[in-house]
């Protein structure tokens, strides 16, 4: 790699010749304020935030995009240039809600954040806002016009991470907006509801339609049973919105608070991640002796479920029947768990805590709704919303001594732990496959190929002399490259996972904001969470699905056999084409 | 067509009017001369030898070593050197790259480049086709605003006669080059003449800048190198190869070489085009080739440059017509528009309106145009209502110079110009607006006041067309206005036969 010398405030520095001036900077420890620019996402030089003074050029200097090249004179904090990013901010702020205290998003604001760095101290321009607009059509994700500052995140990240394009800029100058498609409501759209869009925005535009209220009243409700359960993703994750360093695993802590928020039972989704193996690595088996399509695609990730629907229609054969942990989890508390304790299923109350939005929508679906109609899930609660319950009753979450889950439906695998991260349910499948399939151990239950963060993933093991092969995909725009692969060549794989999310559920669409200085869906902070996961697999004594004892008895106890009668009443589905606006029913179809 | 016809249709469109005196016609070589529809009628006069002694006699190099010694700059606006456009362009490697023909011209009363695809439109398809050849390309694209049918339709007529003559196609005339180009029509967004926004509306995506580097000639059209030049430019490129770049280097003075098109608008006597040749002074073009101010008024002032440039006051009349010249007076050379603005116009309603054009012209992408503009046409609207506070002059100031410094394009880099140069020439008219509320032009309706004089013989017309009833009278008295009625509207005035109703604009004290 070739090296250049330039000037940044007055200093000499020899730097890599192919970067843009922001990450000169950022090599000799300069942080310059920023705004739109990511580093997975296209840079787009328009929040102008970032600007410097270059010696020679006329006007100042987007460093987010412009090349160093030999020789240049940087001036990153002249008092112009401070003056200029002032008179940027205030304009930003002058279309921007004054409500920062009513706000959900107090105190984990970047945009906030970015006015005390830049230190607006006067404004100066103010005059008329940006209309009104709150767009609350879906169960997952809130529209908020009036609090978007137009930084493009939302839009670049939906197109170029997950290849869907469900938002985009409409009109122009200062009447510009970001809408689903024909200024549509995002329920009507074709929206997957991933929230990654959530998770780039600096500001309160886009967040997660909050149910933390309605939860708060129902923990108040003397007269029903409160029934939590927690996604492995979410406790290691919920840390960081206490200050605790990513990929601290907080399982016991969360159950703690849970109790102390009032529920009456505390169960884990993992049980049912566990329960969700034992189906699926059945219904696997099946399809490859010949009962139905190969390959099997995981059905876990709400996101993937609603873009199947809608790009993938053609592989509704080829997805597990099998409901999502969170769906089996509510099936199986307002059944079986409800004749246990005496109770009829109208008394409960499901609250689901979730690092996902689109959950939120995945409860609604009315096919997963109990025989009476009620929703299996009453309610979902992100990682996000919970930490603010948390501290919005007042407990103390750092210092908490920590509980273990409830019985029976809080006992689980290793295997089920790291379904939070992508290739894990792939990894806990295979486990369990194998040894189902052969009746012999699994060697190494380390199934390597499927970990790490790229995108996409393959590997292979043998199963009776017969080669499986296996892929996983995590964000939508990798599984769309994935599918197309496959749909080109049918017998390339036999099972492929795919999550919506980049990373897995750890990196979902609920997850806490990253810390001001850290950047939405770090790489880093991902990684810390998927380590904390693969290390509670290894750290647990149990690795296998099937060999969970509580697994084995609900099966004893209540529902016979895996694919059983019981088993396609209370965990499995289907699914059926969608047509949001802007896909196009074909005549055929009807 | 006969040699004699020919000759003929030139001495009756250019007779010996003044207005042609002092012109020279390069880029409107064939306007209003030729059949524009007629591929023999350009070929008659002298069109496409440049074309043909390009593919026989030249290399790519010799072309663009001809354009670079003409000293060509692109006359789109920022006055680039074309050859070292071009240059660059073809020192590229790849496989695919792009001609691109600007046609999106936008600045409200200009029409250079309408008239020359209307007039002259194979000179269009020969400039492209040479470009092409010199920096090796394959395929041209005109983006042409919608809003020129007659344009549209004339170009694609003159791309399927050049196609079948094989001026465009395969072996173009038996060389080994081969061209071909196709019209992409804009939708009528004035950013979308930003060349990066341009390329991006081609594409199918929004209209909207991109950051640069990297420029257009190493990733442009679908991220290939293209080589964009605005129409007039490419107008210019036949002549340059056919008479020489000694010749064109010849026209012109300094660094700005050749002629320019401009569009007379405004308070001037003859409104058109006039392509003039470099160097020439303002007040030549403006009362020599324009004939003057009509109707006996001052002049005032003259805009250059479209809704992107300055106000030049009369003291900068002897400011010579080129590149440096008018940025160094505080104006740029723009696209060619020249609107020409007499004594009764107020200079703060001027910006205001260049402004209100920019401000919803704004793509929305970066916040110093998308927010400042519209802060800076709020204050100016503020000041023209008679609400102006103390410290909307400097405020306007410092919004206008971080604008132009922090904008992504050229959109918003030029936006405040009309604004900072009306202030920088007439302060002491944003000041009596400001301090006075008082327009003493009388243009700023909601600083006027209407009131009845002596020469009123109480016919009631005023009365009867006031909507507010704010006018008061008995029949055959003096009328009385009542101006905390008023709304300013002016029907009175119109309405009144006998001049008995006066317009003025009184400062606030003296009320």
């Amino acid at each position: 790699m070739s090296t250049i010398k330039v000037f940044i405030n007055d200093k000499e520095y020899t730097v890599e010749s192919d970067i843009t001036i922001m990450q000169a900077c950022d090599t000799i420890g300069i942080k310059i304020p920023r705004l739109c620019y990511h580093p997975k996402l296209a840079i787009s030089s328009g929040c102008r935030i970032c600007i410097v003074e270059v010696e020679g050029m006329r006007n100042f200097v987007a460093s987010c995009s412009y090349p160093v090249n030999e020789g240049m004179k940087i001036h990153t904090n002249t008092d112009e240039i401070r003056k200029a990013r002032k008179d940027i901010l205030e304009l930003i702020l002058d279309n921007h809600p004054k409500d920062c205290n009513a706000c959900v998003r107090d105190e984990v604001c970047e945009l906030q954040q970015l006015a005390s760095t830049i230190g607006l101290r006067e404004r100066k321009f103010e005059g008329v806002k940006r209309e009104k607009y709150v767009d609350d059509s879906s169960p997952s994700i809130v529209n908020n016009h009036e609090k978007c500052i137009l930084c493009g995140r939302c839009v670049k990240v939906c197109a170029q991470i997950q290849n869907i394009s469900a938002i985009d800029y409409a009109n122009r100058g200062f009447n510009t907006v970001i809408v689903p498609a024909f200024n549509d409501k995002i329920a009507n759209s074709i929206c997957t509801l991933c929230g990654q869009c959530v998770n780039v925005c600096p500001t309160a535009a886009l967040t997660e339609k909050n149910y933390t209220q309605d939860v708060f009243k129902i923990l108040n409700d003397k007269t029903k049973i409160k029934v939590a359960q927690v996604a492995p993703s979410v406790r290691v994750a919920i840390g960081e919105a206490f200050g605790i360093p990513a990929g601290s695993n907080m399982e016991r802590e969360i159950a703690h608070a849970l109790k102390l928020l009032g529920f009456d039972y505390v169960f884990d989704s993992q049980f049912s991640a566990d329960l969700t193996i034992m189906e699926e690595a059945n219904e696997f088996l099946e399809r490859l002796n010949g009962k139905g399509k190969l390959p099997m695609i995981t059905s876990c990730s709400s996101g993937w479920m609603k873009a199947m629907e809608q790009f993938h229609p053609d592989l509704i054969d080829n997805v597990s029947t099998c409901k999502s942990p969170m769906s089996m989890m509510s099936s199986i508390v307002k059944s079986y768990f409800a004749d246990k304790i005496g109770k009829k299923s109208t008394d409960i109350i499901n609250v689901a805590i979730m690092c996902c939005v689109a959950k939120k929508y995945e409860a609604q679906r009315p096919e997963l709704a109990m025989e009476d109609g009620a929703h299996a899930t009453d309610y979902v609660i992100t990682t996000r919303e919970l930490a603010w319950m948390i501290k919005s009753a007042g407990i103390d979450f750092k210092n908490l001594k920590g509980q273990d889950f409830d019985a029976p439906l809080g006992l689980s695998t290793g295997a089920a732990t790291i379904f939070g991260v992508t290739g894990g349910v792939m990894e806990a499948a295979i486990r369990t496959a194998y040894e189902l399939a052969t009746n012999k151990p699994l060697e190494n239950i380390d199934i390597t190929s499927v970990r790490g963060n790229e995108g996409i993933k393959e590997g292979s093991i043998e199963i009776n002399g017969q080669e499986i092969r296996v892929a996983v995909a995590s964000g939508l725009g990798n599984a769309h490259k994935l599918l197309e692969a496959a749909k080109k060549d049918p017998n390339k794989y036999h099972f492929i996972e795919i999550m919506a999310c980049p990373g897995g559920c750890i990196g979902g669409g609920g997850q806490p904001y990253a810390g001001i200085r850290d950047l939405p869906f770090d790489p880093k902070l991902v990684n810390e969470r998927a380590k904390a996961l693969y290390k509670a697999d290894e750290l647990n004594k149990i690795r296998r699905s099937h060999e969970n004892p509580a697994i084995i008895k609900l099966y004893e106890d209540f529902l016979g056999k895996p694919l059983g009668e019981k088993s396609h009443k209370y965990l499995h589905t289907h699914y059926k084409q969608k047509f949001p606006k802007g896909i196009i029913r074909k005549s055929k179809e009807k | 067509m006969e040699k004699q016809k020919f000759t003929d249709r030139f001495s009756t469109v250019f007779a010996d009017q003044n207005f042609f005196k002092k012109q020279k016609r390069i880029a409107l070589k064939n306007c209003g001369l030729i059949d524009p529809e007629n591929i023999d009628d350009y070929i008659f006069a002298n069109g496409y030898t440049a074309l043909a002694t390009v593919l026989s006699e030249m290399t790519p190099e010799d072309v663009i070593k001809s354009v670079k010694d003409s000293g060509l700059r692109g006359r789109g606006g920022a006055g680039f050197p074309t050859g070292i456009k071009w240059e660059s362009t073809a020192k590229q490697v790849n496989d695919e790259k792009f001609v691109v023909c600007n046609a999106d011209e936008g600045d409200p009363g200009a029409f250079m480049d309408r008239s020359v695809i209307e007039g002259d439109p194979h000179a269009i398809v020969e400039g492209m086709a040479i470009g092409a050849y010199a920096i090796g390309a394959k395929k041209g694209v005109v983006y042409l605003r919608a809003e020129y049918p007659l344009a549209i339709k004339r170009l694609q007529k003159a791309i399927e006669d050049a196609r079948k003559a094989n001026f465009l196609g395969k072996n173009i005339l038996g060389s080994s080059f081969s061209f071909d180009m196709e019209i992409r029509l804009g939708a009528g967004a004035f950013v979308c003449g930003e060349e990066t926004a341009l390329m991006n509306s081609i594409e199918g995506k929004r209209g909207m800048p991109r950051t640069r580097p990297p420029f257009p000639s190493v990733s442009g059209l679908f991220d290939k190198p293209t080589l964009l030049n605005n129409v007039e430019t490419w107008a210019n490129i036949s002549s340059i190869i056919v008479n020489g770049a000694e010749w064109f280097s010849s026209i012109g003075v300094g660094k700005s070489k050749g002629t320019k098109v401009f569009a007379l608008a405004g308070k001037i006597t003859n409104t058109g085009l006039a392509e003039i040749p470099m160097g020439m002074t303002l007040r030549e073009i403006i009362y020599d080739v324009g004939g003057g101010i009509p109707n006996g008024k001052k002049f005032k002032a003259v805009q250059t440059g479209g809704p992107s440039g300055g106000c030049l006051t009369e003291s900068m009349l002897d400011t010579t017509i080129d590149y440096e010249s008018l940025t160094k007076a505080g104006s740029i050379m723009g696209s060619g528009g020249m609107i020409v603005i007499d004594e009764d116009a107020c200079m703060v309603n001027i910006a205001k309106f260049f402004l209100e054009f920019t401000q919803s012209e704004s793509c929305g992408k970066c916040v110093p145009c998308r927010e400042g503009i519209k802060r800076m046409l709020e204050i100016l609207t503020r000041i023209t209502d008679g609400e102006g506070q103390t410290g909307d002059i400097e405020k306007l100031e410092e919004l206008g110079n971080m604008i132009k410094k922090a904008s992504l394009c050229g959109l918003g880099q030029s936006a405040p110009n009309p604004v900072l140069s009306t202030i920088k020439n007439f302060r002491e008219e944003y000041e009596d607006h400001v301090n006075n509320k008082r327009c003493k032009c009388v243009v700023c309706e909601k600083l006027i006041t209407y009131t009845i004089n002596d020469k009123c013989i109480g016919c009631s017309a005023c009365r009867r067309s006031c909507p507010v009833g704010a006018i008061a009278g008995l029949p055959k008295e003096k009328h009385t206005i009542h101006e905390d009625l008023c709304i300013k509207c002016g029907k009175c005035f119109r309405s009144c036969k006998f001049h008995a109703i006066d317009k003025t604009s009184i400062a606030k004290e003296q009320k």
